[in-house]
């Protein structure tokens, strides 16, 4: 396992973290840091808990044991009142977009600002051009979220999630579903953002390509735990056997391809019938 | 032995569940007026899709309701030579009894099925865990507007269903059973009273609309995000709306006009 690199300027430190779905374990004691004002990728196959982690990170959801804190402050020992106002300094990228269906483009992205500002309307019109701008889609700003596709509706979320001015910014599977341009465009937008504005971006990806190309910091998490944390360069360089599953999409290695089967249900009957001895005797071998 | 655990563990997860609507009700409707203008738009927007949108199936369903009443009751009626209390028998039973009762059945499977869905629907789009990032209680954005929306339409759409009802049933017994006009109206003036028949008609609508409106929000808010969650909460929602309504029906009948 690569060592995580020292980050003395730590934005979210995730201490001993465990959590538990029913008696499904996601997490297990992880422990990981997210640098201030850089960019960290967090990979690692479909089904980790890498969602999760944002909604845990967010406080949506509390953990089983262990602590969050986000810019020093444990978000789970908070208020409701006083974790909405660590919220207004997070913005969050949905994986679906998560765009209100009934506003228009302009006025999704003016809601943070109406609801948390006393901006004046004019004032508010003028920042929604310029946050539509930065994300290429002020001529959509009267278009209804329905009538956009995939790409713009996520850039469209993400000038709604940067409109305060966020501190930290949380990509869910930004890349999932886009076509090569519009992978393209995130990608610069991401970096541009974070660049310019010095926000903390944490990126939930399993995009190795994308996610690498922008990382300054990556973590990789497989069965419930940290495999592997350091630079996109250390990554890279890893020799883990884990790792290089991940990073070269092996079907087959420490990560297994067979779900594992307990005993109740090793036995699949679909005809909810008596099992033929053929097909036992197929059980947890390889696809013929 | 088997059976009463199970019983006691049902009654225990029955009693869980009715808690925790109960304080989600509570949360969402004390959190509501934070701001009069955003508080009265948001309102405003739900009066128009719960109730003005309910009012074509509402005014229909009480005029055809009352045409049948009608005619069932002149039949009886002319056997012995009552025609005219037809006013009395159609006015005394869309205002007790069916007014309250159909409206509300209605309501929750045209505005609660609705409710349920929409709500669900932006939970599974992850709409409202966009509001709770965007430090906005989706209680107080989503649920509360809606909630208050379903009290005040339901007692209205139920009087409004009332003199759809008596109309339709006027045209019927005036207008083709050739009852005499006058003694339609007049015997209707005597009967019906204000405090027992109409208030008390008004009282159970808004009764019925607390039930109605709160199954819809939380099957909504609670439901499983996906299509097959969506569609049984949906069903949930009419049908123990239909019992609730049903079933407090009878308790606040009792109650009123149960004093023999």
């Amino acid at each position: 396992m690569i060592k995580g690199v020292s980050v003395v300027d730590a934005y979210i430190r995730v201490n001993d973290l465990s959590f538990f779905r029913g008696d499904r374990v996601i997490y297990e004691n992880v422990s990981l840091t997210i640098p201030k004002g850089k960019i960290t990728a967090v990979m690692g196959p479909s089904g980790t808990g890498k969602t999760t982690l944002l909604r845990l990170i967010a406080a949506q959801l509390t953990p089983t044991a262990g602590t969050i804190f986000v810019n020093g402050q444990n978000v789970h020992a908070l208020s409701r009142t006083e974790l909405y106002k660590v919220r207004k300094k997070m913005g969050m990228l949905f994986q679906s977009g998560a765009l209100f269906t009934d506003m228009s483009v302009a006025e999704n992205v003016a809601f943070p600002m109406e609801e948390h500002t006393k901006l004046s309307a004019k004032e508010i019109a003028s920042i929604v051009s310029d946050k539509l701008h930065s994300v290429g889609l002020r001529g959509a700003a009267k278009m209804m979220p329905a009538e956009l596709s995939g790409g713009m509706a996520r850039r469209v979320a993400l000038a709604r999630a940067i409109a305060l001015d966020p501190e930290l910014v949380m990509y869910d599977e930004p890349f999932t579903g886009q076509d090569p341009i519009s992978k393209g465009v995130l990608v610069k937008l991401i970096r541009q953002l974070n660049d310019s504005a010095n926000i903390t971006s944490v990126l939930v990806s399993h995009d190795v390509k994308e996610s690498l190309s922008i990382a300054d910091h990556v973590c990789i998490l497989a069965g419930g735990r940290v495999i592997a944390e350091g630079s996109a360069k250390d990554i890279l360089a890893s020799e883990d056997p884990e790792v290089r599953q991940f990073l070269n999409g092996e079907p087959d290695g420490p990560v297994p391809f067979h779900y594992p089967e307990s005993v109740d249900d090793s036995d699949v009957d679909l005809q909810g019938g008596p099992q033929s001895v053929a097909s036992k005797s197929n059980k947890g071998g390889a696809i013929q | 032995m088997k059976v009463i655990i199970s019983l006691g563990a049902w009654l225990f997860d029955w009693l869980e569940a009715v808690g925790r609507a109960g304080i989600f009700l509570v949360q969402s409707v004390c959190r509501f007026p934070v701001r009069f203008s955003e508080s009265v738009n948001l309102l405003v927007k739900q009066l128009y899709s719960v109730g003005v949108l309910s009012l074509v199936i509402i005014l229909v369903s009480g005029a055809f309701i009352g045409m049948v009443l009608s005619l069932q009751g002149y039949s009886i009626l002319a056997k012995f030579g009552s025609e005219e209390a037809v006013g009395q028998l159609l006015a005394l039973s869309l205002l007790r009894e069916l007014s309250p009762v159909v409206t509300a059945l209605l309501f929750a499977g045209r505005a609660g099925s609705s409710l349920t869905a929409e709500i669900g629907l932006m939970k599974a789009t992850e709409q409202l865990s966009s509001y709770e990032m965007m430090g906005v209680d989706p209680l107080r954005r989503v649920i509360a507007p809606r909630f208050i929306a379903g009290v005040i339409c339901l007692p209205l759409l139920s009087l409004i269903f009332s003199a759809s009802g008596i109309l339709g049933g006027q045209l019927v017994s005036v207008g083709w059973l050739g009852v005499y006009d006058g003694a339609f109206w007049s015997s209707m003036q005597q009967s019906v009273h204000f405090d027992t028949d109409i208030m008390n008609g008004v009282i159970k609508a808004v009764c019925f609309a607390v039930v109605v409106t709160w199954i819809a929000v939380y099957q909504g808010y609670e439901c499983v995000p996906t299509s097959e969650g969506i569609g049984k909460a949906t069903t949930r929602t009419v049908v123990l709306s239909s019992l609730a309504i049903l079933a407090l029906d009878f308790v606040l009948t009792a109650a009123m006009f149960g004093d023999f």
